[in-house]
C-alpha cells in the first residue's frame, strides 16, 4: 500500500524536529560519557522536555539506573539503545488497523476535545479509505460550533461525498440516526462520523457522546466499529485523562494524533501507551487530506532516534 | 484545574508543617516535591528549575529553618513568586485591565496562534466584552484557508451582535472569494486586512478584530504572513492564543510567536478542562507578555480576566476557594451564609443547615466539579467515582428525620435509625453512618476557624481518606469558607463578584 510505503519517510519528515531535539540531545549527550548523575539527568530532562511524563521517564531511568547497576549498560552509546528497545517494546503487535465491518456499513465515530483536529482528521481519514476504493459518508453530528457543519460540508465536496447533516443547535444523535439510515439505504461502505468538540470533563456532553454511541449501535450491527479519540500531539500530560476519560464514555478503539508536524515531539503518545491499551492507529502531520500516515511504532521509535542530519 | 498541582504542594508543605522547625534539607525536600508537581502540570522543565531555585534562595535567605511555622512561610514564598511569575493582576497596577484603547480609532487587535487553539472563538468573546462597554466592534476573517473559518467567525458575530449585552455595534468583514485551500493564499490576507482597516475607519469604529488563520511557528511563510500583516497595519494589540492544555511545547510556540510579532498579551483558553495549566507559566516566562485574559467554555461570555493571585492560590493547594465563593454567592444570600456560619463556629450546625448547604451546593453544579475546587480534596476525587445519588439517599434519610432528630443528631438511636432507614428506603448501617460522618462534620468545622493552612489541608485529608469526601461540602461549609480563607485570600483582595452566565 502506497500509504504504508511512504510511512517511514513521512515519519521522518514529520518528526524531523522530534528527532533532532532526542538525538541532537542525545548524541552530543552520549557517546563517551560515563553514565553517571549528570548524564541520568540530561536524559531526564530531555524525556521531560520531550512530554513523555513524570511517571514514564522515572521508570525508564530505572531502568537505566537498573542495567547500569548490573554492568548490562556501561556506556553513554548504550544508554541510547536501551531507551530504544524500552520504547519499541511499549507497542506490540497491537491491531493498528481500521476495523472494518465484513458486511453492510462501517461506523467510525470520532471524537475528541475541543480544536484537537477531528473534523480535519476526518476528511484524511476519508481520502485514505478512497484511495482503498471504499465508498464514504459523512456525518455532520457537530451540530453546536459555529460553522463546524459548513466545514465538514467543504471537505465533502472537495473529496466528491455524500454529507448527512441536520439542524444547528439540533440533537446530535439524531443526526447520527439519519446518516446511519443513509448509508445503509445508499450501501455505503463506510460512514464516518464528525462530533463536537467536548472536554472529557464535562459530563452532559460525555453522556451525550454514550448517546450517539448507542443510537449508533441500535441501527447497525456492531457499530461503531471504529471510535477514534483525536489527541493534539502539542497537548500535555493532560492528554492521557482524555484518552481514559473518552475510553469509559465511549468506549475508544483507536487514537489519531493529530498535529504531530508541528515541534511537540510526540512523546505523549509514550505515556498514553503506558496509561492504556488504546492503540496509535494514525497520525496526522498537516492540513490537507494528505498529511496522514498510519502509526508505526518501529519507524515512530527510529524516527526519534534515528542518527543522520 | 491546577488541582493535582495542588495535591502535589500539598503533600510537599504537609511533609514540612508536620515537622515543626526545618532544616535546609528539608527544603530541598519539600522543593522537590514541587518540581514534580510542576513538571507534571506541564511547566515547561527550565521554567521549574528557575522557579525551584528561586525558592530555595528565598526560602533560606529568609532564615526559614528557625521559623515556628515553616509550613506557612514556605507557602507563603511558593505563592509570592507563583504570583510573581503569573505576572501580577490587573489590581495590582502593574498593568491596565482589559484592552487597550486607542484615540483616534480604530484600535486594531490581533489574534494569533497554533491551529485550534480557540483564536476565532475568543474573537467572539472579546467582541461580546467590548460590545458589553459601550465599545464598536468590527470582525475580520483573514483566515482565508480553514475550510468554513469565514463562515465561522461570521456566525460568531452574528451571535454576539444578536445576543450579548449591551448597545455598542459589532460588525463583520470578509472577503469570501479570496478564500483558498490550504497554502494557495498565503499572503492575501494582508489585502483583505488593509481593507477591514479602511472600512473601520470609514464606520467609525472603535476596535477593530483580525481573526488569523491558525498556523505552526515553524511554518516559515505562515509566520511571514504575520510579521507582514503586523508591519502593515501595526495592531495596537498582539494577543497570542494558547491552549491551556498544551504540554513543554508552550515554550517553543510562545517564543517564536513572540520573536516574530512582539506579542502584547496572551489568552489561554480551555480553561474550563481539569488540565494543571502548566502552560500559563511557560508562556508567562518566555514571552514575559501579561496573561490578559482566560478562556473558560465555549460560548461567548466564557471568558474572565486574568488573576495571577487565584492561579496561585489554586496551585497552593488551596483550591479555587474564589469561584467556589461566587458560585455560592448565586445560590446562598449574605445573610444565610453569616448565620450559618455563625452557628458552624458554634458547633450548632443542625441536620436542616446541612440539608440545605446540600441543595444550594447541587443547584451549583456536579458534586465532583465543586469537589475538585476545595483545597486538598482534587487528590482524593481523583477517579473517585462520585455517586450523585448518594446525594439523593442523604436528603431522603434527612427528610425521614424528625425535627428535634435534625437539630440533634446525637438522639437517632437504634430505633430511630431503623425507622428513617425504612422511611427513607435504604439500610440502618447508611443511616448510622450518615449521622457519625455529621458528627465528625461538625466537630471539624468548629475547629477549623482555628486551624493553620497545613493543619486544615491535613484535616480535609484525613476526612477524606476515611471516604468522607461526599460530606467535605458539609465541613468545608462553602459560605464560611470567605473568612476563614487562606494566606492571601483573607486580606480581601479576591472581591468575589457575581458571576455572568
Ligand atoms: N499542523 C496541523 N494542523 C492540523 C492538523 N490537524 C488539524 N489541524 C488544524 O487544526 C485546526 C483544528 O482542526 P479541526 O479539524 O477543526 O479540529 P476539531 O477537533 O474538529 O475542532 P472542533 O470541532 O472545534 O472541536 C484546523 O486549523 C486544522 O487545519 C495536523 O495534523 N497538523
Ligand atoms: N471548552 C472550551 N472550548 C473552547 C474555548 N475556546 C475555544 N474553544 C473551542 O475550541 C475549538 C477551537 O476553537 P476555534 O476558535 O475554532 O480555534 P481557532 O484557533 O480559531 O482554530 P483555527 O482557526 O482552526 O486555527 C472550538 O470547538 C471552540 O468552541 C474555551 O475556553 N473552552
Ligand atoms: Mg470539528
Ligand atoms: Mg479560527
Amino acid at each position: 500500500m502506497a500509504l504504508i510505503k511512504s510511512a517511514f519517510s513521512r515519519f521522518r519528515t514529520g518528526l524531523g524536529r522530534t528527532r533532532k531535539g532526542f538525538v541532537f540531545g542525545l548524541r552530543s549527550l552520549l557517546p563517551g560519557r560515563a553514565i553517571n548523575d549528570e548524564l541520568i539527568r540530561d536524559i531526564e530532562r530531555l524525556l521531560i522536555q520531550g512530554d513523555v511524563g513524570v511517571g514514564t521517564t522515572a521508570r525508564l531511568i530505572d531502568g537505566i539506573k537498573a542495567d547500569h547497576r548490573d554492568g548490562k549498560l556501561s556506556r553513554g552509546e548504550d544508554v541510547l539503545e536501551y531507551l530504544k528497545r524500552e520504547l519499541k517494546a511499549l507497542w506490540p503487535n497491537d491491531d493498528r488497523e481500521l476495523r472494518l465491518a465484513a458486511e453492510g456499513p462501517t461506523v467510525i465515530l470520532v471524537t475528541g476535545v475541543n480544536g484537537a483536529g477531528k473534523t480535519t482528521s476526518i476528511a484524511k481519514l476519508c481520502a485514505v479509505l478512497q484511495g482503498r476504493g471504499r465508498s464514504v459518508m459523512l456525518g455532520a453530528c457537530d451540530t453546536f460550533r459555529a460553522g463546524a457543519v459548513r466545514q465538514l460540508e467543504v471537505w465533502a465536496d472537495r473529496l466528491g461525498v455524500e454529507i448527512v447533516k441536520g439542524q444547528q443547535g439540533g440533537d446530535p444523535a439524531a443526526v447520527a440516526f439519519d446518516a446511519c439510515q443513509a448509508a445503509m439505504s445508499r450501501r455505503i461502505d463506510v460512514l464516518i462520523l464528525d462530533t463536537a468538540g467536548r472536554l472529557h470533563t464535562q459530563d452532559p456532553l460525555m453522556r451525550q457522546l454514550s448517546k450517539i454511541r448507542s443510537v449508533v449501535a441500535r441501527q447497525i450491527e456492531g457499530a461503531p466499529h471504529e471510535t477514534l479519540l483525536v489527541l493534539d500531539a502539542t497537548a500535555g500530560q493532560n492528554a492521557l485523562r482524555q484518552a481514559q476519560q473518552f475510553s469509559d464514555a465511549a468506549e475508544v478503539t483507536g487514537i489519531f494524533l493529530a498535529k504531530l508536524d508541528g515541534t511537540a515531539r510526540g512523546g505523549i503518545v509514550i505515556a498514553i501507551k503506558e496509561a492504556t491499551s488504546i492503540p496509535v492507529k494514525f497520525v496526522g502531520l498537516g492540513e490537507t487530506t494528505d498529511d496522514i500516515e498510519p502509526f508505526d511504532p518501529d519507524a515512530f521509535v527510529e524516527a526519534l532516534f534515528a542518527e543522520g542530519d | 484545574m491546577f488541582d493535582r498541582l495542588s495535591d502535589g504542594f500539598s503533600g510537599a508543605f504537609r511533609k514540612l508543617s508536620g515537622r515543626g522547625s526545618i532544616s535546609e534539607a528539608n527544603v530541598r525536600e519539600a522543593i522537590d516535591e514541587v518540581r514534580t508537581a510542576l513538571l507534571e502540570a506541564d511547566v515547561h522543565f527550565d521554567v521549574v528549575n528557575d522557579f525551584c531555585s528561586a525558592v530555595v534562595q528565598d526560602a533560606l535567605g529568609r532564615e526559614i529553618t528557625s521559623s515556628l511555622k515553616p509550613g506557612q512561610e514556605m507557602i507563603g514564598i511558593v505563592h509570592e513568586r507563583l504570583v510573581e511569575l503569573l505576572g501580577g493582576s490587573p489590581e495590582d497596577g502593574g498593568r491596565e485591565p482589559g484592552i487597550l484603547h486607542v484615540s483616534p480609532g480604530p484600535t486594531i487587535v490581533m489574534m494569533c496562534g497554533l491551529q485550534g487553539s480557540g483564536k476565532t472563538t475568543t474573537c467572539g468573546k472579546l467582541a461580546a466584552y467590548l460590545k458589553k462597554r459601550g465599545r464598536s466592534v468590527m470582525l475580520c476573517a483573514a483566515d482565508l484557508q480553514r475550510p468554513a473559518a469565514v463562515e465561522q467567525l461570521e456566525t460568531v458575530a452574528a451571535q454576539v451582535a444578536d445576543d450579548a449585552p449591551g448597545s455598542a455595534t459589532v460588525s463583520f468583514y470578509c472577503e469570501p472569494d479570496k478564500v483558498a485551500e490550504y497554502g494557495k493564499a498565503i499572503g492575501v490576507a494582508v489585502k483583505v486586512c488593509q481593507h477591514a482597516l479602511q472600512r473601520a475607519r470609514k464606520d467609525g469604529i472603535d476596535t477593530l478584530i483580525l481573526d488569523t488563520a491558525g498556523r505552526l511557528h515553524v511554518n516559515d511563510e505562515l509566520m511571514g504572513e504575520l510579521s507582514r500583516i503586523n508591519r502593515t497595519l501595526s495592531p495596537h494589540q498582539v494577543f497570542l492564543v494558547v491552549d491551556a492544555m498544551t504540554g513543554q511545547d508552550a515554550v517553543n510556540s510562545a517564543k517564536a510567536f513572540h520573536e516574530r510579532l512582539e506579542v502584547d498579551g496572551v489568552i489561554l483558553t480551555k480553561f474550563d478542562s481539569d488540565t494543571r495549566g502548566g502552560a500559563a507559566l511557560s508562556v508567562r516566562t518566555v514571552t514575559g507578555a501579561p496573561i490578559r485574559f482566560i478562556g473558560v467554555g465555549e460560548k461567548m461570555d466564557a471568558l474572565e480576566e486574568f488573576y495571577a493571585e487565584r492561579m496561585a492560590g489554586r496551585i497552593l493547594g488551596m483550591g479555587d476557594v474564589v469561584t467556589l465563593v461566587e458560585k455560592a454567592q448565586e445560590q446562598i444570600s449574605e445573610d444565610e451564609a453569616l448565620k450559618l456560619q455563625e452557628k458552624m463556629a458554634k458547633g450548632e450546625m443542625s441536620m436542616d443547615d446541612f440539608l440545605a448547604q446540600l441543595r444550594s451546593l447541587r443547584k451549583m453544579g456536579s458534586m465532583k466539579q465543586l469537589l475538585g475546587m476545595l483545597p486538598g480534596v482534587g487528590q482524593a476525587l481523583r477517579g473517585a467515582d462520585i455517586d450523585e445519588k448518594k446525594f439523593d439517599g442523604i436528603e431522603a434519610m434527612i427528610n425521614s428525620m424528625t425535627p428535634a432528630e435534625r437539630t440533634s443528631p446525637k438522639r437517632i438511636d437504634n430505633s430511630r435509625r431503623r425507622r428513617i432507614a425504612s422511611g427513607a428506603g435504604t439500610r440502618q448501617q447508611q443511616v448510622g453512618q450518615l449521622v457519625k460522618q455529621f458528627d465528625m462534620v461538625s466537630k471539624m468545622s468548629r475547629n477549623m476557624a482555628s486551624m493553620s493552612m497545613g493543619d486544615r489541608v491535613r484535616a480535609a485529608k484525613q476526612l477524606s481518606a476515611g471516604g468522607m469526601g461526599g460530606l467535605m461540602p458539609g465541613l468545608e461549609g462553602v459560605p464560611g469558607i470567605r473568612t476563614r480563607g487562606s494566606t492571601k485570600a483573607s486580606k480581601g483582595r479576591f472581591k468575589p463578584k457575581r458571576r455572568r452566565k
